[in-house]
């Protein structure tokens, strides 16, 4: 593993150019008064509910996402690159999944092996020849990106992977800004720093242009699993913030094949759901049975067109680690161009070669599970122990098709404030690509640090903090 | 508005509300036992047990109605759903599942109230002291009935929110008022004389009504009188009939499609308060009358419950 790449500070210790308004207005701060804003910030975090539940902890025990007032700075330019390669990216993978709910043609040109889709658990049969409005899928996608030496100068940004079934943290981008220009409004004097505020007016625009046909001013509400759900405060804050109705399952019904919800002056027709519950819980009549939190009859109503989903059912199977490899494929194959953004490069476990090469190096080497998600059911070779690394072999040999593993990347540190004082963390960013009538997005995105020295392992259910991210007007 | 966010509306503010009286009723049954004028020991306890419905849930688990046991039952006690802790507790799960539709002061101070709230994690009552403690709990409701006021949009959420406000209130009202009839003077020589006149001015300060009954009576206190102002006054703010009148008009604004028997009831209850005089409720029985109007304002809740929040229409 090389040494990381740090957004503050050049090899050489100088300070890099984004950085440097920062750093001069870090330099005349006094630390009593940054650390008294440190604490004002906690107070004021669990003053609002900026709380997410964690499994298997007493009800009601909410914990703060730890926020860290360094902020992660971009320049312009780099972000005008990650924004055309996002861009790309979500096209194609829009394009992909269109494609394999409809004929098929990437199977037929033997671009992806099509057992690798047909036989995939995440593959919904139910969704084949459905037609969805601007036959956009993903209509929010969370593309995780990290920063890590490309072998030969510099860093590049790579694509770690691709969540486009309920993608969250969007609050924890909006809340970071909120409280940073609450905390220090004069850092935002010094410098142009692209604002982000204007996310939930672009998700609520979206959301309205994919309405089923022939809905002039469609009602679009945000479906919740419910006030026990650990992202319940961003499903919450997101319906507050576009104005909107947060529903749960119980608020809804269908006749007729039209969705309905029920309210104090009777019941009023839905016509868009931002849907924040799985695929496997929204209607017990089409999916798991004993769901509860879904709306019996939802899938029926969805089939006949008379309500969108966002996002659509069936995207699992463009996010999966085991497709992940293909998308490169996917956007030469769709869009006609080279990714701008590249892969991680990935061993893929269910071939005999890639698999005899990682049980070698294991010790060296990222496993996650190809369904796994927050960071829960992965190995981390390098910091795992010996019994950990031979347990995890054993998972591999008896289900290999289950797992990729990829190099243990050095993830680029930002400096951030830990109980010793200031010091190097590993950090990646989440930006949110809204796609409906067009893509559209925000500057930057959301910031994970792993609060852990030597961590690479940034999400929130494992001890991971947030950063606000700024990126540099010109 | 959605059916469940009305519900949870509604018992949000009905929570707030009873928190605050609740606080009410533990001061002014605190102030009346230091008078130490009642025939048995802790007869002012046992009173406030059976006022607020709870004294069966009490004596299940409590051996004796002493002052500290009393108290721990109804601030701190977790399995008492009438407690203040729970009272706060309830308030603020149901303002965490529809943060979405107040405004976020009136979800960060409600959630603060519940961060803050003294002696949730140990302690006894007597260790912050008991005026101390129910002033705590005025001064958060009153803080809230303000944000909620100096910023809430006057739509259906806001309306919900009142309605849960004084239905509460005029069943708790109601109760306080009917104290005296569970606390006995040790001889009928008493009515009239000075055990009797604090307990009635203890009453009267309860509900925040001593300076109004001055200015109104500008004489001694009387039972007919502090009866007539707290039921029939209709500009004290936590009388009867203020209360109704604040229901009535809110029901008819929300007006919902099958609200038709909600609004003849309300209207009714209404105007038996508007056009009533305190005489013939003498004449019949205090006791009797506020016992009726209890079971009146719980059918009214009932049928809010049926008419708004669990609509079957599908």
């Amino acid at each position: 593993m090389q040494t990381a790449y740090d957004e503050m500070y050049a090899s050489d210790g100088d300070v890099r150019e984004n950085y440097r308004g920062y750093a001069e207005w870090l330099r005349a701060s006094s630390p009593e008064v940054i650390a008294r804003k440190r604490s004002e910030a906690e107070v004021a975090f669990h003053r609002v509910g900026i709380t997410f539940a964690v499994y298997g902890e007493d009800t009601g025990q909410e914990r703060l996402i730890p926020f860290d007032i360094v902020p992660r700075i971009i320049p312009a330019h780099e972000w005008q690159r990650m924004a055309d390669g996002l861009r790309q990216r979500v096209r194609a993978l829009n394009a992909f999944l269109h494609d394999i709910y409809h004929d098929q043609e990437i199977l037929k040109a033997g671009r992806i092996p099509a057992e690798q889709i047909l036989k995939n658990s995440q593959f919904r049969h139910e969704m084949v020849g459905i037609a969805v409005p601007e036959q956009i899928y993903a209509h929010i996608a969370g593309i995780d990106l990290v920063r890590a030496d490309n072998g030969q100068q510099g860093a590049d940004y790579y694509v770690l992977e691709d969540n486009l079934r309920t993608p969250s943290g969007v609050s924890y981008m909006l809340e970071g800004r909120k409280m940073m220009m609450r905390l220090f409004p004069e850092l935002f004097a010094r410098q142009a720093v692209a604002p982000v505020d204007h996310y939930p007016d672009l998700l609520l625009n979206n959301l309205r242009s994919v309405a089923p046909r022939g809905v002039d001013n469609p009602t679009v509400v945000v479906l919740t699993p419910g006030q026990y759900n650990s992202a319940y405060f961003e499903h919450a804050f997101l319906a507050q913030q576009m104005g909107i109705e947060l529903v749960d399952g119980n608020d809804m019904f269908v006749r007729s094949d039209t969705v309905f919800m029920r309210t104090t002056q009777g019941s009023r027709r839905v016509d868009v759901i931002y849907r924040r519950i799985d695929d496997d819980f929204l209607d017990p009549r089409a999916f798991n049975k004993d769901s509860l939190l879904g709306v019996p009859g939802l899938f029926s109503a969805y089939r006949a067109g008379n309500v969108t989903l966002a996002n659509a059912v069936g995207t699992g199977i463009a996010d999966d680690k085991a497709i992940y490899v293909h998308v490169p494929e996917m956007i030469r194959f769709y869009c006609g161009e080279e990714p701008i953004l590249s892969n991680v490069p990935t061993w893929e476990l269910s071939k005999a070669e890639d698999l005899a090469y990682v049980l070698e190096h294991l010790p060296e080497l990222v496993v996650k599970e190809v369904h796994g998600s927050g960071g829960y059911g992965m190995l981390v070779g390098p910091t795992a122990t010996k019994a950990a690394i031979s347990a995890f072999r054993d998972k591999i040999i008896a289900a290999p098709s289950g797992y990729i593993a990829q190099p243990t990347l050095a993830l680029s540190t930002c400096p951030t404030y830990v109980e010793s004082g200031v010091a190097p963390r590993h950090i990646d960013l989440r930006p949110y690509v809204l796609s409906g009538r067009e893509i559209t997005m925000v500057p930057g995105g959301l910031t994970r640090v792993a609060l852990k020295e030597g961590s690479l392992v940034v999400n929130s259910s494992q001890g991971g903090g947030t950063k606000d991210t700024w990126v540099l007007e010109d | 508005m959605l059916s469940s966010t009305a519900d949870h509306l509604y018992w949000m503010a009905r929570s707030i509300e009873r928190a605050e009286n609740t606080a009410r009723m533990l001061d002014v049954t605190y102030r009346m036992s230091l008078l130490q004028t009642a025939n048995e020991p802790h007869q002012e306890w046992r009173a406030m047990l059976s006022i607020s419905g709870l004294h069966e849930d009490f004596d299940a688990r409590y051996p004796e109605s002493t002052e500290d046991n009393v108290l721990r039952f109804m601030v701190l006690d977790k399995l008492n759903p009438g407690s203040i802790y729970n009272s706060i507790f309830t308030a603020r799960e149901n303002a965490r599942a529809v943060r979405g539709s107040i405004t976020s002061e009136m979800w960060e101070a409600l959630n603060q109230t519940w961060l803050e709230m003294p002696l949730k994690h140990s302690g006894e009552v007597a260790d912050m002291g008991v005026s101390r403690f129910c002033e705590w709990v005025k001064d958060r409701s009153h803080l809230l009935r303000g944000v909620a006021y100096g910023t809430m949009l006057r739509d259906d959420t806001f309306r919900f929110l009142r309605l849960g406000t004084f239905i509460e209130r005029a069943d708790n009202t109601a109760r306080i008022l009917d104290v005296k009839y569970h606390i006995l003077l040790p001889s009928p020589d008493e009515i009239g004389g000075a055990a009797d006149y604090y307990q009635w001015g203890a009453i009267l300060r309860s509900v925040s009504a001593f300076e109004a009954y001055r200015k109104i009576y500008h004489d001694q206190i009387t039972p007919k009188r502090v009866a007539e102002l707290l039921i029939l006054r209709r500009d004290l703010p936590r009388s009867l009939t203020a209360c109704l009148t604040e229901v009535d008009r809110l029901l008819q604004e929300i007006n919902g499609p099958r609200a038709g028997e909600l609004l003849r009831r309300c209207g009714l209850l209404h105007g038996q308060l508007r056009f009533g005089r305190i005489d013939e409720i003498f004449a019949n029985g205090l006791h009797e009358y506020l016992s009726e109007f209890l079971e009146r304002i719980y059918e009214l809740g009932a049928l809010i419950n049926t008419t708004y929040f669990w609509s079957t229409d599908e």
